[in-house]
């Protein structure tokens, strides 16, 4: 038995390795989950004169995704949401994130808006308040306003059956 | 007896350098490459001296302070805001784990979830003391023992043998 404690030691070392090996380390855990969604009030793109904030939507489960033009995986993730706006099940919002050469406008016409609404964070800052570290990143939402997940990296159509789908039922959407 | 001693001490200082050498290593380098901002020098300090100790999010294994990811300019905008109005120290690093999560602090806080990192390395230095004593004494306990005279007079009459 004395014989074989180094060896079970490393092995109880390698399987640590072994599982930080297969972590995302983009996955950083959200200190925001179960926390009310920050508040903030921000102009439409396309439309100056309207805003949208986060209040607008209580007593709806929304998804809130953060999104910029010149972001190659949001336009991977693109199809993916316009199916999901089809489906009807959630409300889709865009944040339209540090979007300096406000090209947001004339995709979304050329490709199709999978969005309710989309207001625009120029300078970053309401993606500060979420802890946005990259594009794409989408927040579910409850009805009282609560952050329920957060997914970092583009929807995938097998990460919203796995992920999405399993929370959006539990939140009653 | 002195010996022991001195062994006890070479034995320490053996066990201890890396974790001098570590906590020594990494700030020299860690660069200070953020934008020199001439606006208000005494702030500028402040706030390179903070990000020094924080995580850029986008490049994970850079300071804030010495990264040239927009998310860190950003980052450095806000703190550099806040410290202009009033914010203390302690009151910017819970602005941003409120946003981030402990994940931008290079030194992670002491709390339940974390008691295991920071003494996990005094655990591992008690265990091995204790199985060190525990040997010494086993051997010393058994150097202390009579010999047993029926086996050495079988070594004896090996020995004769090979002559």
């Amino acid at each position: 038995m004395k014989r074989w404690l180094p060896l079970l030691a490393f092995l109880v070392l390698v399987g640590f390795f072994a599982k930080g090996l297969f972590l995302n380390p983009r996955e950083v855990p959200s200190p925001l989950i179960d926390r009310p969604a920050p508040a903030f009030k921000l102009p439409l793109v396309g439309n100056d004169a309207a805003s949208f904030s986060p209040a607008d939507m209580r007593g709806k489960v929304w998804l809130l995704n953060v999104w910029a033009p010149w972001c190659v995986s949001c336009r991977q993730e693109h199809p993916v949401l316009m199916q999901i706006a089809q489906g009807g099940r959630v409300p889709i919002v865009g944040l339209n994130w540090k979007d300096r050469d406000r090209e947001a406008a004339m995709l979304l016409a050329r490709a199709g808006s999978p969005y309710l609404a989309v207001p625009e964070d120029l300078d970053g800052r309401v993606g500060i308040d979420y802890g946005v570290t990259g594009t794409p990143e989408t927040y579910v939402i409850d009805r009282e306003g609560i952050v329920r997940m957060k997914h970092i990296g583009p929807i995938s159509p097998d990460v919203w059956k796995e992920k999405f789908e399993p929370k959006l039922k539990e939140l009653g959407a | 007896m002195s010996d022991r001693i001195r062994n006890l001490m070479l034995a320490l200082l053996l066990v201890c350098a890396p974790s001098l050498a570590v906590s020594a290593a990494p700030n020299d380098a860690a660069a200070r490459e953020a934008a020199p901002n001439a606006e208000n020098p005494e702030i500028e300090q402040r706030m390179v001296r903070l990000a020094e100790d924080l995580r850029c999010l986008v490049c994970q294994n850079e300071s804030l302070a010495g990264s040239k990811a927009e998310l860190a300019e950003d980052l450095r905008r806000e703190i550099r805001d806040q410290m202009k109005a009033g914010k203390s120290d302690p009151e910017v690093i819970d602005y941003l784990t409120a946003r981030y999560g402990d994940f931008v602090l290079y030194r992670p806080p002491f709390k339940p979830v974390t008691w295991l990192l920071w003494l996990g390395p005094v655990l591992f230095l008690g265990a091995g003391a204790a199985a060190w004593y525990v040997t010494l004494r086993r051997r010393r306990a058994a150097a202390a023992e009579p010999p047993d005279e029926q086996k050495l007079a079988a070594a004896a009459r090996l020995l004769k043998e090979d002559q």
